[in-house]
């Protein structure tokens, strides 16, 4: 039935935008659910919805289950135990077996979105999107472009209506083909709905009409709608909105049927009154391919974190407090540097490391000198009050004539290529055979210059708005969120490291998603040096003992960077390091670069063209290499794997080999009685790992339609999107070169903490509810007391029993392998 | 020296021949492969290079081999080294060898990694024939393998439909440009005598004394050349399948559009520089051409916001001055500017994911915000006509689509009539009385022959139309196009007696070939169950793949492409039409060159263009 009700353009572009792609600007991406607006259902309803409705793919095939079930990786005993909760009678469970493992649906996957467009081939042989798009597009990217064309645009005025209008009025030459469209934009007094009763005809339809045609080229009207909401995402701002698009788009599908039959068409759905329009929204119907897919789903999944908790319950029974640490460091808590922390521990079995949010809980706008514009430097839904400027800067640009707009020129061109060409064959020569860091390269450590200043204090300045600089009492109390947070209260040893991360690159449009996603998309290097500035700080080390957490006078914190795609690690303001620890530092450096290579020596085992067998140096290298070499286009793999979150002690995890999977974030259930700092942590791990994780997870099942496709076609529009091509819509997710070795599965959060208290902070928040009770992150606490594991599905916590009883151990090499290349489940060490 | 010239040309086949038997898993001696026949190729063309330079320089010709004899003609493949020839050889051999040793990794774990590297070394040995070619038709050789390798790049990510679309659109521009090789081919056989060798065409007296008789044959077979020549170098009115052409995975844009291939008209204009180089008239409508493609490739350039596109039009536009130079007489200018050219380009196609990094930082560091636009002037008036106007391409797109590609489509209406019935019961006693009337009552007709050639091959050029438009039946495009062959079969032997022999070198290829892609329709009728229409795109290449192969070989034997008989006939019905039967020869040629578009469009809607997606099937990554 399709809805009678008369239309509303707000609701309609409301509810547009809601399910429309949220993607930024490239140099903006940050990782979000890619089914954001299906979140308030549960997970596995709502995926056969989006399939149903939008055509996507939302599982991956049925014969890729099967495969892993003859592999071992979906276990037998998994397997039952799923279809045992959902049936009761045993010829139901013996029939959904057969069907999982048997039955054959060679369904199509279809997509409602194709109704009206039909309409218009089949009836007007028309097919206005090959019509309509080309010159859209063009003029879309055109309006927006931030430098990729030398020529501007040459009308902006407010908006982009008003400025095709002046182009149209101004420039002798028509955006249009026949007349009407032409008469009807520069008179400006008609609505959407004007336009639509044009096109459509029945307003009944109007809604469904708009959805069609926008969802014809969803990256483009996700990325206007994004600029819509958040102009700063192009630093050269523009002024567009979605309706703008659609009343433009209107405009020429109006022009191009004029073209075609004068303006004497009927509407489509005048012409077409008794076709039947299926409602978008309308009721789904159920298929039994949508419980055959949960159900494998569901088995894939606990196979593995079955395995994982009954590692966790082995584990935790031998309890270990690491007394007397030499060592302590803060990490992010981003999968790739548990890996790092894992090394670090095995080579200094006294060391400590912790888990947090690699923004370490200081949130403020970064201004490197010379910078126009503010860079945000904490995750990406908190709008700061704080700025942080650079000052001294050292460094500069490096340039590259590559770029240069010249060499695009008829006139220059000529002798360029004539000078320049010859230069770029010796280039590419050199960079085929003997990479090395060039203008070209996203590198890491350039993103903050290490030898110049940075401006912490408040002075009194202020900048629109924002103070400039931190007081002493917003220095301690975020100093000491965070040290509660992670439960480092006391023991503390003499050199204490905070370790951002971020990412080197070269060649890859995708540079932005490679750094910290709790620093929004960039290297946490700033955040790092900040926050050990301010722990260092004497007002505040004062404030922090008034407030009971008492840190040494000998102790000192370093900020630090680790590059996860080169694995090398920078210092910042080591001069400031007490003479007397200066030794202490050495020697810790020592154990960091040991374990860079270690870590290095792992990564290599997902890269097939490195022999892992050869030195750790020569493996370093070539994993460094990786970094700056043109033609690589998987430098690191990034969250690749990604399944689980820990939340709690070291304990935990701290017999286990969890490969690369988990993200870490540390936590001490006994200083959060009322659950308030778990509230906070959740509040970030939540939003933050869910999305990396569902993008991961809906960029795999449809490179088509939710990913971006192999990235080796990729072309660059206007610096903010990529389309494949020339012409074509903007590509949104992730490229298959991040994704193809991910194995498709939820996140499960392991928190360390009593059920109800857990239980009591999810509901009383209506964001993280959404996500826990539709079950789009998987949930389960670790009774601190009796260690029970309880699951949280369908609403409430129950107990949950391992089906497996015992873990396989970390004998050698082998092992390791194969939880790294056959996706086994964890490992026993020691 | 000479006779070890061929050794270039056999390294590249060699190692193409090596990369289709490697199974398709094997990466690592498929990238081997390809890296070793670059390589050795490379050295080998140093080495050529280096005897040339230190050897007086002296072009040099050998005859390879003859492939048909006959009274009054003589097709030989034919081997020429010289300046240019050396220029290109090193370029083409340095730039593949480097685009190979990127995309060896490049590409790691893309689905097609061994389609790819066919389709690189394919389109590497038609380039090195082209470059060493020593007369029209060796050339004619690669100037086709390009072609067809080009429309399997652009396509590479088959599945998806803007690059099919896209594949078929230069394809089809490509083999525009294919009318003006056939008959530039036709005409200087007549002018000849025989198949002229470009060493011959550097004798000036000779050239000249052909010339000054037939003034109007040379203006004819040099605006051929430039046809073929801005077709494939994306010259006005053109220009705009470059850009469209960057479907495939960057390496290979790079060399093809960015480097090589783009640069195939340039060579084609050096080579035969010395034939058209004494007509003022066709120097000058060269230098007009590569003029118009300079200045609107330059406001092309400036107003494209995607980083292909802009390198494409900045390519092409620089490829208009090097078309002035070669006019102008300036050889060795226009080569140095090609071998910047293609480097630079290729080497900024290369980079291009790069370019949001770097400019967003330099944006970062420098930006300042842009002026207030100026009180309104004739000249602002101008300049947002000339911006909109480049951004619309200056309608070039439209003007070839509505001079070719429109009309074609409206003779539809005109030939709704065929059916694949009336193909049995009407065309084919047609075609017998035909026969019979050309083989044993050829007096009935001698006076009116002329006439009864051109109206048979208007048939064969209907049913190539109807195949081109054809929505429904893919059998019946098919047939149509295989039968339009007799017709032109049948025309020729009307015009001017074709022999059994020839007749048999012509339709041999043409029968096999079509009655295995029938087949091939045929199991694909059965198997779906249904009528396969040509209104959409249906990919089943991941259904069929085995399928899909044959059907493209078959599909090569009709369109005439140099793997079978076919091509040769082409070649020798062309001689059975006189030098004054224009209306014949643009019919041929036309008949031919939309035939090859139409059976490329069959094969490209049923098995590319559209993915078949199912929660039963393993995803594809790679697309």
């Amino acid at each position: 039935m399709i809805n009678t009700s008369n239309f509303d353009e707000h609701k309609t572009l409301e509810h547009l935008k809601h399910y429309l792609p949220a993607q930024a600007a490239l140099k903006d991406f940050v990782h979000h659910n890619t089914l954001h607006a299906f979140q308030s259902k549960e997970f596995h309803k709502a995926l056969w919805e989006a399939s149903v409705i939008f055509g996507y793919r939302t599982y991956i095939g049925i014969d890729e289950f099967r495969e892993r079930y003859h592999k071992g990786m979906i276990s037998p005993a998994i397997l039952d135990r799923v279809i045992d909760a959902h049936f009761s009678t045993v010829s139901e469970k013996e029939n959904w077996k057969e069907k999982l493992l048997q039955k054959q649906y060679n369904k199509h996957i279809h997509s409602r979105l194709n109704q009206f467009y039909d309409l218009w081939k089949l009836q007007y042989k028309v097919n206005l999107p090959k019509v309509v798009h080309p010159l859209l597009f063009r003029l879309l990217a055109a309006y927006l472009d931030q430098g990729i064309a030398d020529w501007k645009f040459p009308s902006l005025k407010d908006d982009f209506l008003d400025s095709l209008r002046d182009l149209e009025q101004n420039g002798y030459i028509s955006l249009f083909k026949a007349k009407r469209a032409r008469r009807i934009l520069l008179e400006n007094k008609k609505k959407v709905a004007d336009l639509l009763a044009i096109v459509v005809g029945d307003e009944a339809y109007f809604e469904q009409y708009l959805f069609e045609q926008q969802f014809n080229h969803p990256g483009w009207s996700g990325f206007v709608s994004v600029v819509e909401h958040k102009p700063k995402t192009l630093f050269d701002e523009r002024k567009i909105s979605l309706q703008e698009l659609i009343y433009f788009e209107l405009l020429l599908e109006i022009d191009a049927l004029d073209h075609k039959f004068g303006e004497m068409w009927k509407p489509l759905m005048i012409q077409n009154e008794g076709a039947v329009i299926q409602d978008l929204f309308g009721e789904v119907p159920y298929h039994e391919i949508k419980t055959v897919l949960q159900l494998w789903q569901e088995a894939l999944e606990w196979s593995y974190f079955d395995s994982v908790l009954s590692g966790i319950l082995l584990s935790s029974k031998k309890l270990v407090e690491t007394k007397h640490p030499s060592f302590q460091g803060l990490f992010c808590i981003d999968d790739r540097e548990y890996s790092l922390r894992r090394h670090i521990e095995a080579l200094s079995p006294t060391a400590q490391t912790f888990g947090t949010p690699g923004y370490f809980g200081i949130e403020f706008y970064f201004q490197p000198e010379n910078g126009k514009f503010l860079t945000l430097a904490c995750p990406a839904n908190i709008d700061p009050k704080y700025i942080i400027k650079e000052v001294n800067r050292k460094k500069n640009i490096q340039k590259d004539p590559h770029f240069h707009q010249s060499t695009h020129k008829a006139h220059w061109g000529g002798l360029i290529s004539g000078t320049l060409g010859f230069w770029s064959a010796m280039k590419l020569l050199f960079n085929l055979f003997r990479p090395s860091i060039s203008p070209l390269t996203v590198h890491s450590f350039q993103h903050a210059d290490k030898q110049a200043g940075l401006q912490i204090d408040f002075t009194g300045e202020q900048e629109e708005g924002r103070n400039i600089g931190f007081k002493p009492v917003e220095m301690a109390n975020r100093v000491e969120k965070v040290l509660k947070s992670i439960g480092l209260t006391q023991d503390f040893v003499p050199i204490v490291y905070l370790v951002g991360h971020g990412g080197s690159s070269v060649n890859n449009t995708y540079y932005a998603g490679y750094d910290c996603g709790a620093c929004a998309g960039r290297p946490g290097a700033v955040n790092a040096r900040v926050f050990a500035y301010m722990a260092n700080k004497k007002e505040v080390r004062d404030i922090l003992q008034q407030n009971g957490l008492n840190i040494p006078q000998t102790t000192c914190f370093v900020g630090a960077m680790h590059d996860t795609t080169r694995d090398e690690i920078e210092f910042y303001d080591e001069e400031k390091i007490p003479k007397k620890l200066q030794a202490l530092h050495q020697k810790n450096e020592a154990i960091f670069k040991e374990a860079l290579m270690r870590n290095a020596l792992e990564r290599s085992y997902r890269f097939e063209n490195i022999n892992s067998a050869a030195s750790l140096h020569k493996v370093h290298h070539k994993v460094k290499k990786r970094s700056i070499s043109l033609f690589e286009p998987r430098p690191e793999w990034n969250h690749t794997d990604n399944a689980l979150c820990i939340i709690g002690r070291k304990s935990l995890y701290d017999k286990l080999y969890l490969d690369k999977r988990p993200f870490l974030n540390s936590y001490d259930y006994t200083q959060d009685e009322n659950g308030e700092l778990l509230h906070s942590i959740l509040s970030a791990t939540i939003p933050v790992c869910g999305g990396i994780n569902l993008e991961y997870y809906f960029s795999t099942v449809d490179q088509q339609k939710l990913g971006a496709g192999t990235k080796l076609p990729h072309n660059v529009v206007g610096l903010f999107g990529l389309n494949t091509g020339v012409d074509g819509d903007l590509r949104t997710g992730l490229p298959s070169q991040m994704i193809e070795i991910h194995e498709p599965v939820r996140i499960l959060f392991v928190i360390e903490q009593f059920p109800e208290v857990i239980d009591n902070v999810i509901s009383k928040d209506k964001s993280l509810k959404e996500w826990v009770h539709n079950e789009w992150v998987l949930l389960t606490a670790i009774h601190p007391e009796t260690k029970k594991i309880y699951r949280f599905s369908e609403q409430r916590f129950s107990e949950y029993t391992p089906v497996n009883k015992s873990l396989k151990r970390m004998t050698d090499e082998q092992a390791q392998l194969d939880v790294i290349n056959k996706k086994e489940p964890a490992l026993m060490v020691n | 020296m000479e006779k070890y010239i061929i050794v270039l040309l056999i390294i590249p086949i060699i190692g193409f021949l090596i990369s289709l038997i490697l199974p398709k898993t094997n990466e690592k001696w498929l990238a081997r492969t390809a890296f070793l026949t670059t390589g050795i190729n490379l050295l080998c063309a140093f080495f050529f290079s280096g005897y040339w330079l230190f050897n007086k320089r002296i072009a040099v010709n050998y005859r390879e081999v003859t492939l048909y004899q006959d009274e009054g003609f003589n097709f030989f493949i034919d081997l020429y080294f010289d300046g240019t020839t050396a220029v290109f050889l090193l370029v083409g051999a340095l730039l593949s060898f480097l685009v190979v040793r990127f995309s060896s990794i490049y590409l790691h774990r893309e689905s097609g990694y061994k389609r790819y590297f066919n389709n690189i070394l394919f389109f590497y040995l038609g380039y090195i024939v082209v470059v060493l070619a020593g007369n029209f038709e060796t050339l004619f050789i690669g100037w086709e393998i390009l072609g067809l390798s080009s429309f399997l790049l652009i396509a590479f990510y088959r599945l998806r439909y803007l690059p099919v679309k896209n594949a078929i659109k230069v394809f089809s521009i490509y083999r525009l440009g294919d009318i003006g090789m056939l008959l530039a081919m036709w005409m200087s056989h007549h002018l000849w005598h025989e198949n002229i060798t470009f060493k011959a065409l550097h004798n000036y007296d000779l050239v000249h004394e052909q010339l000054s008789s037939h003034s109007e044959v040379g203006i004819f077979i040099s605006i051929m050349l430039l046809l073929a020549a801005a077709a494939k170098s994306a010259q006005f009115p053109f220009t705009t399948w470059l850009p469209r052409a960057m479907e495939g995975p960057t390496p290979s844009s790079a060399i093809f559009y960015g480097a090589l291939s783009v640069h195939m008209g340039a060579f084609l204009l050096l080579r035969t520089h010395p034939f058209w180089e004494q007509q003022t008239s066709i120097v000058i409508l060269i230098i007009l051409v590569g003029f118009i493609t300079a200045l609107l490739g330059h406001y092309m350039s400036s107003v494209q916001t995607t980083i292909k596109g802009k390198i494409a039009y900045s390519s092409s536009s620089q490829i208009g001055l090097i078309f002035i130079e070669i006019a102008l007489g300036l050889e060795w200018l226009a080569l140095i500017h090609f071998a910047g050219n293609a480097f630079l380009r290729s080497y900024q196609l290369l980079i291009s994911p790069s370019v949001v990094s770097y400019l967003i930082k330099e944006q970062f560091f420098t930006f300042q915000k842009g002026k207030e636009t100026r009180q309104l002037s004739r000249y602002e008036h101008l300049k947002k006509a000339f911006y909109l106007l480049s951004l619309k391409e200056w309608y070039l797109e439209n003007l070839v689509f509505r001079f070719v590609f429109k009309p074609l489509k409206r003779i539809r209406s005109l030939i709704a009539f065929i059916t694949i019935r009336t193909v049995f019961w009407i065309l084919i006693p047609l075609y017998v009385l035909g026969m019979y009337m050309a083989y044993f009552d050829e007096n009935s007709y001698t006076l009116f022959k002329y006439y009864l050639a051109v109206a048979t091959l208007l048939i064969a050029f209907l049913f190539v139309a109807k195949s081109y438009n054809e929505r429904s039946s893919a059998r019946l495009a098919w047939t149509l196009s295989v039968f339009a062959h007799f017709f032109i079969d049948l025309s020729i032997t009307f015009n001017d007696h074709l022999n059994l022999k020839e007749a048999g070198i012509y339709l041999s290829g043409i029968l096999v070939s079509g009655i295995i892609g029938f087949a091939c329709l045929q199991i694909i009728h059965q198997r779906e169950g249904k009528s396969i229409g040509l209104n959409r795109f249906h990919g089943l290449i991941t259904k069929y793949p085995n399928l899909g192969i044959v059907f493209l070989l078959s599909v090569l034997g009709v369109a005439g492409f140099p793997i079978t008989s076919s091509f040769l006939g082409e070649d020798l019905v062309l001689t059975h039409i006189q030098e004054d039967q224009w209306i014949l020869a643009i019919l041929f040629a036309s008949t031919f060159i939309v035939n090859g578009i139409a059976v490329i469009r069959i094969y490209a809607r049923l098995f590319l263009g559209h993915t078949n997606n199912t929660f039963q099937l393993k995803k594809d990554l790679t697309i």
